[in-house]
């Protein structure tokens, strides 16, 4: 099996299959859940049967119907919250190895200064005073997690700011937008595509814990982190049904990972020297 | 110690024997290219065999395979390669190992990037031959010392407890022949070890090389795409081309009457050239003028001071150094990179202002630069399209077509197939993306193009080309070039001036006829005695001149 030319490892492939299929069910969970998410449907934690695959939860709703609406919330926050914060990371971070001198300081020490107060109690802190709205969640997420996008690219776009071509591109009289855009982002696809998965799932596990904690997604809203902690009693009466959501989180992030290091290993490759 | 444990005369003579060696590409997206096909070649005790060839030719894959190793996705897939009668391919993994080190050594192009910053010297030269159990630490030193003395090291008893970065970059490449003779292997693999050093320095180590490997009667594969250099070390000398031999034999017999045709152009380029100068451009008024300029790096002394020169309509001026003189600054300084910190430039008698930002970009236009390394000098992610588009499009605001248009016109007057246009520059050859450097430059239409070593990263029949090219767009634009380089022998053939830089300043400078004639600047005299000809003697000569010189 091929994706762009190149062979797929069969880690790899486990990993598209497992991501393809989370993606699907995120896309057509009203299709595919066979009851609504926040409806009560029966006694709570009803045992498994026929019609409840799973069983039911602590309010009696359908297991197996959370966990697939789950996958589209937890997903599509994760997507939108990891793709925002490496917009930010990565405009302010060219934008700090290109301009060097006092923009350089200005955005390195203010990202200090974001970086040296804990993530989690910064989120904590911001999330009490403005709400727990979906929007206000995505933007201060994403706006603290682009402060590891930042130190990220600003490295990789160190690297290469003094390279000839981009060079040659400010003797042209480019202006920043351009270099960073055409010159710069470019040639640092492979180490940022390497850490979007990793942000993605980190992301992931960052929203499951806001939720878990009681601060993300609000009922009755499923999404997976809050349903391991509304189901995290259950654990010393012997019932599995935690298992279900956190296994969730465990299969997807592995599947990610799995893709992510098929595609370094791609673009690592040396192209040899030959001589 | 010293003495070998068997007599060389009760072992077979062939060391090493290459039997139809063919190494292949092999990727997940199947075969590759064939890097090297049908190769065979005897390397006796003692001997040294030359390996010369363009980039791409094989050399060092070749290099490699006598050791048993392959780049990665490279492999062996034919022939037989016999050390000392075993087969290195059916070897195990271990034994492959124990071979490298003690019995076969290798010494890389740069001995920068293979030496660990963080250990000494000494501890890196003696680290083969202690693990391999071959010496004990205290012989191994001894050793190492003796080799420093050999291979003419200043303060050899202590030079070993420097780091890496504190020798020059001529020291370190002998002590990484220290390295790879410690173990007294049987053969020693020398991979263009003095490429990467300025000419002057070359001749110490080429000197210090050809010692060690007399003295100790270690056979060597020297590989090189300098034929003037391997003609001063090799007894044989194979050429190769596209991973095939092309011709083999004895090196006075390859140097004075080669067979093959390629083998003569080689030869032929190195012994006639040809002379590009006319004569000096008429006096029209200067384009650049540089009046007295000083730079320096921010709390650094000046890296030069008080450099002028004037470049005329049609003007090749020349600016040559070793590396440290300053000729790349003083490009830095010309296209505003590096702000100067005394004097002015004047373009067509204008002030430039000192910085890159505060100029117009009508400005910028008229001076175009032109790379050494043309695979960091073009972005690998553009097409040919956007790469000399850009220009054309950025300065003179044209539609797309209009673009393309004269996109195609330049790779015409580059001599390059139209249909690259659409190709990635990565997917070009060193050449090719050259001229492409050149398309890029000539697209912004300028008066001056700042040439910074254009041809040292290219093989010899390749920069030749370029040359070529590059005058016969002088002849049809006009166009000036200011042309940093170390190597003479180009200078003496493009340059109508010449500028000769030591330490930041410029010590000589003038008409190329008069400054390449005597009487000599003694800098002048150096640099020159020191560029390698064609003759096997020619280094014995240079040796002497320069202990005579000493002597006086």
């Amino acid at each position: 099996m091929r994706l762009f030319g190149y062979k797929l490892t069969w880690l790899a492939q486990i990993g598209l299959l497992i991501v393809a299929l989370n993606v699907f069910v995120a896309l057509f969970a009203p299709w595919i859940a066979p009851f609504d998410q926040a409806t009560p449907v029966g006694e709570p934690w009803a045992d498994p049967d026929w019609r409840h695959w799973l069983g039911l939860d602590n309010l009696g709703r359908d297991l197996l119907s959370r966990l697939i609406y789950g996958a589209r919330l937890t997903i599509g926050l994760a997507l939108v919250i990891t793709a925002l914060s490496f917009a930010i990371g990565i405009v302010t971070g060219f934008l700090a190895a290109v301009a060097g001198g006092w923009v350089d300081q200005a955005l390195s020490r203010l990202v200090d200064l974001l970086l040296s107060m804990p993530t989690l109690i910064f989120a904590f802190v911001v999330l009490s005073v403005l709400g727990t709205a979906i929007p206000v969640l995505i933007v201060t997420i994403a706006v603290l997690d682009s402060t590891k996008v930042f130190r990220l690219a600003r490295s990789v776009a160190m690297g290469l700011v003094n390279l000839e071509f981009v060079e040659a591109a400010r003797l042209r009289g480019e202006g920043w937008w351009w270099i960073i855009t055409r010159e710069i982002l470019p040639n640092s696809i492979p180490p940022l595509t390497a850490e979007f998965g990793l942000r993605f799932c980190f992301t992931f596990l960052f929203v499951a814990s806001l939720s878990f904690l009681g601060l993300g997604v609000q009922p009755p809203d499923a999404d997976w982190g809050s349903m391991v902690r509304d189901y995290r009693d259950m654990i010393d009466y012997g019932s599995i049904a935690p298992i279900y959501p956190a296994g969730a989180i465990a299969l997807l992030t592995i599947g990610v990972n799995f893709v992510v290091d098929w595609m370094l290993s791609v673009h690592s490759r040396g192209q040899g020297e030959g001589a | 110690m010293n003495a070998p444990a068997t007599d060389p005369q009760l072992k077979d003579p062939i060391v090493l024997d290459v039997r139809a060696m063919r190494i292949q590409v092999r990727t997940d997206r199947g075969d590759g290219p064939v890097l090297v096909d049908d190769v065979s070649l005897q390397l006796k005790r003692g001997e040294v065999i030359g390996l010369i060839g363009e980039s791409g030719a094989g050399k060092s894959t070749i290099g490699l395979a006598s050791m048993g190793y392959t780049r990665r996705d490279c492999f062996i897939v034919g022939g037989e390669i016999l050390f000392d009668g075993a087969d290195v391919r059916k070897m195990s993994a271990d034994e492959r190992r124990r071979l490298r080190g003690p019995r076969i050594s290798y010494i890389a192009q740069s001995a920068a990037a293979s030496f660990n910053p963080a250990m000494t010297l000494m501890d890196q030269v003696c680290e083969a031959a202690i693990r391999h159990g071959v010496l004990t630490p205290e012989a191994a030193r001894a050793e190492a010392v003796s080799l420093f003395r050999q291979l003419d090291l200043p303060d050899p008893e202590h030079i070993g407890e420097r780091y890496p970065h504190q020798v020059s970059g001529g020291q370190l490449q002998r002590a990484m022949a220290a390295m790879a003779m410690v173990a007294r292997p049987d053969i020693v693999v020398f991979d263009e070890p003095t490429t990467a050093l300025d000419v002057t320095t070359q001749v110490e180590c080429l000197a210090a090389f050809r010692k060690l490997v007399r003295e100790h009667g270690a056979a060597a594969l020297y590989i090189t795409h300098d034929l003037a250099v391997v003609a001063q070390i090799a007894d044989r000398i194979m050429v190769l081309r596209r991973g095939k031999m092309v011709e083999f034999g004895d090196s006075r017999q390859i140097l004075q009457d080669p067979k093959e045709e390629y083998t003569r152009r080689l030869v032929s380029e190195r012994v006639a050239g040809h002379a590009f100068v006319d004569s000096s451009a008429a006096a029209s008024p200067p384009i650049l003028s540089i009046e007295n300029v000083s730079a320096n790096y921010p709390g650094k002394p000046n890296v030069i001071s008080n450099v002028s020169m004037e470049v005329r309509k049609g003007d090749t001026v020349a600016v040559v150094g070793e590396s440290g003189s300053g000729k790349s600054t003083l490009a830095r300084v010309v296209t505003g990179l590096l702000p100067r910190s005394e004097g002015d430039v004047k373009f067509n008698g204008v002030s430039l202002p000192p910085r890159l930002a505060q100029r117009q970009r009508d400005m910028l236009r008229r001076v175009q630069m032109i790379y050494q390394m043309p695979d960091v000098a073009l972005n690998p992610q553009h097409t040919l399209l956007e790469t000399i588009g850009r220009p054309v499009e950025f300065y003179f605001g044209r539609s797309k077509a209009e673009v393309r248009e004269r996109v195609l016109e330049l790779l015409r007057q580059m001599e390059l197939p139209e249909a690259f246009i659409s190709r990635k520059t990565s997917e070009l050859s060193g050449g090719q993306k050259q001229r492409v450097s050149i398309a890029r430059a000539l697209a912004a239409e300028p008066e001056l193009i700042i040439c910074d070593e254009v041809t040292s990263a290219l093989d010899q029949l390749v920069g030749e080309e370029i040359l070529r090219l590059l005058k016969k767009l002088q002849d049809d634009l006009g166009v000036a070039y200011l042309f940093i380089t170390h190597d003479l022998s180009t200078v003496k053939r493009i340059a109508n001036k010449v500028a000769v830089m030591l330490k930041g300043k410029v010590v000589a400078y003038g008409p190329t006829q008069e400054i390449f004639a005597p009487p000599y600047h003694p800098y002048t005299e150096l640099l020159l005695s020191a560029v390698p000809e064609m003759r096997p003697e020619w280094l014995d000569e240079a040796l002497a001149r320069r202990n005579a010189r000493a002597v006086v």
